[in-house]
């Protein structure tokens, strides 16, 4: 009867590789699950050093290529935008017109989202706007930065901490303004 | 004199005749040339290449079936690369430059992406040997029963 009893059960060194696998595999999702739930760069969060090209006919200092770390002691505000976006025409124009406000002492920065140039630079046309713009090019700016959408702005004190982060469009210039002014005095 | 002045006549009319033959020539090389530049990729060459990626932001959604402005766009300039002679690899590597690997239908091989196509497989592999275990182990277990049972009655026979 013993015989009977007798069951043929999987090798144990099977049984530990399918376990380690099972493991290894939950801990993946948990952490791509984690790193998506982390959302948007939040506010007191240090913003990591990052580069960016701009469009043909844009330069800061007579660059082509920014660097954000070069932007330090500075207030920057990095607004995120595309051309397909209606929402982001909305702020077009205050954007640009904040940065001519400002004139210098606030550093803007447009970065172009999953877009196709020529629609990109017609936008730019349209709405006049000579601050430093440029693509993100691989989305490694807006993954970096985790948005969750366009348009996102931010908004970066002298240490290049977040302090703000504005979600949808800026609804009037004096809305820009506002937030600047907390960290500019 | 006359018949000099008649084969110098002669002579540029024959260059006159030369001429008008390479200017039609040149011209019909010019207008052919041209037409190939007008020549722009159907929709079928358009979605072939746009089937193949992915909208970078919607979800889940291949380019050549999804109905936003912002895959019009992008459709529209995989038409102008193709026209301009790209190739479809040129133009997927445009695409994972500009909005990364994600665009893409078939993840490259690399780093974490090999896991998709490691892991069905191997699933797969290990439910087959586990069925088959499973099975092979069942059929012993009946035949072992089949004996017992034969060899019960046997033993039940010899005692009466």
């Amino acid at each position: 009867m013993s015989e009977l009893n007798q069951k043929k059960s999987v090798p144990l060194w099977i049984q530990i590789i399918v376990w380690v696998c099972l493991a290894g595999l939950l801990v993946l999702v948990a952490s791509i699950l984690s790193k998506r739930q982390q959302g948007a760069l939040k506010t007191g969060d240090a913003v990591p050093d990052f580069s960016m090209t701009l469009f043909n006919g844009y330069e800061f200092e007579g660059k082509n290529e920014i660097q954000f770390s070069d932007f330090s002691g500075k207030i920057v505000v990095l607004n995120f935008w595309a051309s397909w976006c209606k929402p982001c025409e909305q702020e077009a124009s205050e954007l640009q017109e904040a940065y001519a406000f400002y004139n210098g002492d606030v550093i803007f920065l447009g970065a172009d989202y999953v877009d196709t140039e020529p629609e990109a630079r017609t936008y730019l046309k349209k709405f006049q706007i000579t601050y430093p713009n440029g693509p993100d090019m691989g989305t490694k700016i807006s993954q970096m930065f985790r948005i969750t959408g366009v348009p996102e702005t931010y908004f970066i004190d002298q240490q290049g901490v977040v302090y703000y982060v504005k979600v949808g469009p800026f609804i009037s210039l004096d809305e820009i303004k506002n937030i600047i002014e907390q960290k500019l005095k | 004199m006359k018949n000099y002045a008649s084969r110098i006549t002669h002579h540029l009319l024959r260059i006159a005749h030369y001429a008008l033959l390479l200017t039609i020539l040149f011209t019909a090389i010019s207008f052919q040339f041209a037409y190939a530049q007008e020549d722009t990729p159907t929709d079928d060459e358009v979605n072939e290449v746009a089937s193949q990626l992915y909208c970078p932001v919607c979800e889940n959604r291949p380019l050549d079936t999804c109905p936003t402005q912002a895959c019009h766009q992008w459709r529209e300039l995989i038409r102008t690369q193709l026209a301009q002679g790209m190739t479809e690899e040129e133009i997927k590597q445009y695409f994972v430059d500009n909005y990364g690997d994600r665009v893409l239908a078939e993840p490259p091989r690399t780093g974490l992406n090999w896991l998709v196509y490691i892991l069905p497989p191997a699933i797969i592999l290990l439910a087959a040997i586990l069925a088959l275990q499973k099975f092979s182990g069942m059929d012993k277990a009946a035949e072992n029963r089949i004996n017992y049972k034969r060899d019960k009655k046997r033993s039940f026979i010899r005692i009466y």
